[in-house]
């Protein structure tokens, strides 16, 4: 089956972003300055290119939920650096750079809030934060927000934006996969709804565990979704890579999501599925 | 000072020596004896030594016991089990039905290879989607049977290839993980070379962890830390160091629950007596955990991952 590369496969990082709230923000793609209250009406996709711009955790969910019914949860933890790690930066230093430069204590927010009068659990990554890595605290933010799903009896819905384990919390990152998957197993117990929505990226450990276990998983178009990242992929084994490798419309056609939705779509195609499983934990 | 090169130099005197008692009859027991001391002591000092790194190329070394043949060690007899059911049989992770301590037990292990084609084929060990789907497949066989799983871990990591994320690699390592922390059989893991990021902790999901002493753990290879964080493929024995990938940072980080010992110089200095504490430390562990009403070990196994790595995190400070 032949590949077809996404209209709209671009995503863009501006550096603009990162910090104070610029009245302008020029494309990574075409280098179009535009103006944010505009990119805001136009669920940050570029008017000129159409390359979608990063979304920040806050942006994400403005854009999915119902005006001011988010409630945020998110526990009041950080990351203890318990290894103690350095590589040509303190680990501390970085944490506290990401910290100052996005306001998140880590790379997820949680919290309740509506889709259409759906009550839902969202957990929302935040790429801005170390590349969305999972490590201990962004572990404990989920399992404690699908705890409380399955406590609530509310969908629990999953955004994601991440390139995989945090390498400076060693193996308790990876343990972070073994402990979603364990408060995943809670969803299931309260016969609970999970949505994934994938976006770019969605690869390594997040996507090897709690990201690939949703009942119900959408692609945002454009993501990127895979275990191994295309660079480490071509170094290994010297392949070739397909077009759209990886990407969401590729997901879609090896079986791996149930749907490609472009951005501007994602909220309503979460309004469909909540609709067809309204009533289903109230049986319980 | 203790390094190799003194060790063989020592070595080299000693068996001169004792070849001069044995066919001359010359008198040298007392010089003997002192000299097998002295290599002794260097012996212990030189491994007492050993930085991660060394351990990383112990856990390599093309001499250590592994795979299919450690497995032969271990347990009594091995019936393996193939294929995925799902179109596809890897080589690379394999597993079947076994005995340990008389009775049966389901086992799972990364394999590499012998023979250059065999290896080739196993792609050192780095295990494909089918590999997984089948070890998936196995630990539905050990719940449905009441046997124990046994796991025994050495991989560099899940293959890293095209054909592996069509097939959706990231989610057949999920699928493992899940069904392993689903299980109400015992299930214990032992990491006896690499264990390699995702494709380790699809099978150490497990009651108990055990980890042979330069065996290593770790969510990246040492050169993979320092190709992104360092930037700089030198500085990969300094990214072994900070990653805590020993069993002994790992025993002491609570992420396992004991360490193997190997024979002085490595497991590959002698495979029978690291297959002896292989088997004996598994069959202790599994016993235990029989010991334990099904409901209790359910509920350790679900604070352990639960609690995994909590004691790495804070209140926050303001
Ligand atoms: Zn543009």
């Amino acid at each position: 089956m032949p590949i077809r590369r996404d209209d709209r496969d671009r995503y863009v990082e501006v550096e603009l972003r990162r910090g104070e709230e610029p009245l302008w923000l020029r494309c990574g793609s075409c280098g179009e300055l535009v103006f944010r209250r505009k990119l805001q009406e136009n669920n940050y996709i570029c008017p000129r290119c159409g390359a979608y711009f990063f979304l920040t955790a806050q942006e994400r969910i403005a854009a999915l939920v119902d005006e001011g019914t988010f409630q945020e949860l998110t526990l009041p933890l950080e990351s203890d650096d318990p290894l103690s790690f350095s590589d040509r930066k303190p680990y501390a230093d970085r944490l506290k750079e990401a910290r100052e430069s996005t306001g998140l204590s880590d790379a997820v927010v949680i919290g309740v809030g509506n889709i259409a009068g759906h009550r839902v659990m969202l957990a929302v990554m935040d790429f801005r934060f170390i590349g969305g890595s999972m490590g201990i605290v962004v572990g404990e933010q989920l399992a404690f927000a699908m705890e409380r799903a399955a406590e609530e009896r509310i969908p629990f819905v999953f955004v994601v934006a991440s390139g995989g384990a945090r390498v400076q919390e060693g193996v308790l990152s990876l343990l972070q996969m073994a402990k979603t998957v364990a408060a995943r197993q809670k969803l299931a117990q309260a016969g609970v709804p999970y949505i994934a929505v994938l976006t770019y990226p969605s690869t390594g450990g997040v996507m090897a565990s709690l990201a690939s276990l949703a009942d119900i998983t959408l692609a945002e178009q454009g993501a990127l979704i895979g275990f191994a990242g295309p660079r480490v992929i071509q170094q290994t084994t010297g392949e070739k890579l397909p077009p759209g490798f990886q990407r969401a419309r590729y997901a879609l056609e090896h079986g791996l999501v149930d749907g490609v939705v472009p951005r501007e779509g994602l909220r309503e195609e979460l309004v469909r599925v909540l609709q067809v499983l309204e009533g289903v934990t109230s049986g319980g | 000072m203790a390094d190799e090169r003194t060790i063989r130099a020592l070595e080299e005197k000693v068996a001169e020596l004792r070849r001069l008692v044995e066919e001359d009859g010359v008198d040298l027991r007392e010089e003997l004896a002192l000299l097998e001391r002295r290599l002794q002591a260097l012996r212990r000092e030189l491994y007492e030594s050993l930085s991660d790194w060394d351990r990383v190329r112990l856990a390599r070394h093309p001499g250590r016991p592994r795979g299919l043949e450690l497995v032969k060690r271990v347990c009594e007899d091995f019936y393996e089990l193939r294929g995925d059911r799902m179109g596809g049989d890897d080589p690379a992770l394999r597993g079947g039905l076994a005995r340990l301590g008389g009775r049966p037990v389901a086992v799972l292990f990364h394999h590499r290879g012998c023979s250059p084609e065999e290896q080739r084929a196993c792609r050192g060990g780095m295990a494909l989607p089918a590999g997984y789907r089948k070890a998936a497949r196995i630990m539905h066989i050990a719940e449905r049977l009441r046997l124990p799983l046994v796991t025994f871990i050495d991989t560099p990591g899940a293959y890293p290839g095209v054909e592996a994320e069509a097939a959706n690699i990231a989610g057949a390592i999920a699928e493992c993980i899940a069904t392993m922390l689903s299980l109400s059989v015992p299930t214990v893991a032992a990491i006896l070379g690499e264990g390699g990021s995702g494709g380790a902790i699809a099978l150490a999901a497990a009651d108990r962890v055990l980890m042979l002493e330069n065996a290593t753990y770790t969510v990246i290879s040492p050169e993979g830390a320092a190709a992104i964080l360092w930037k700089d493929a030198a500085a990969a024995p300094q990214a072994a160091e900070a990653l805590a990938l020993s069993a002994p940072r790992l025993l002491e980080l609570g992420v396992i629950d004991e360490v193997i010992p190997e024979p002085l110089g490595g497991a590959h200095v002698d495979p029978d007596a690291t297959a002896q504490a292989i088997r004996d430390a598994v069959i202790r562990h599994v016993s235990e955990l029989e010991g334990l009403a099904l409901d209790e070990r359910r509920k350790l196994r679900y604070s352990r991952y639960r609690n995994a790595g909590n004691c790495g995190v804070k209140a926050k400070a303001d």
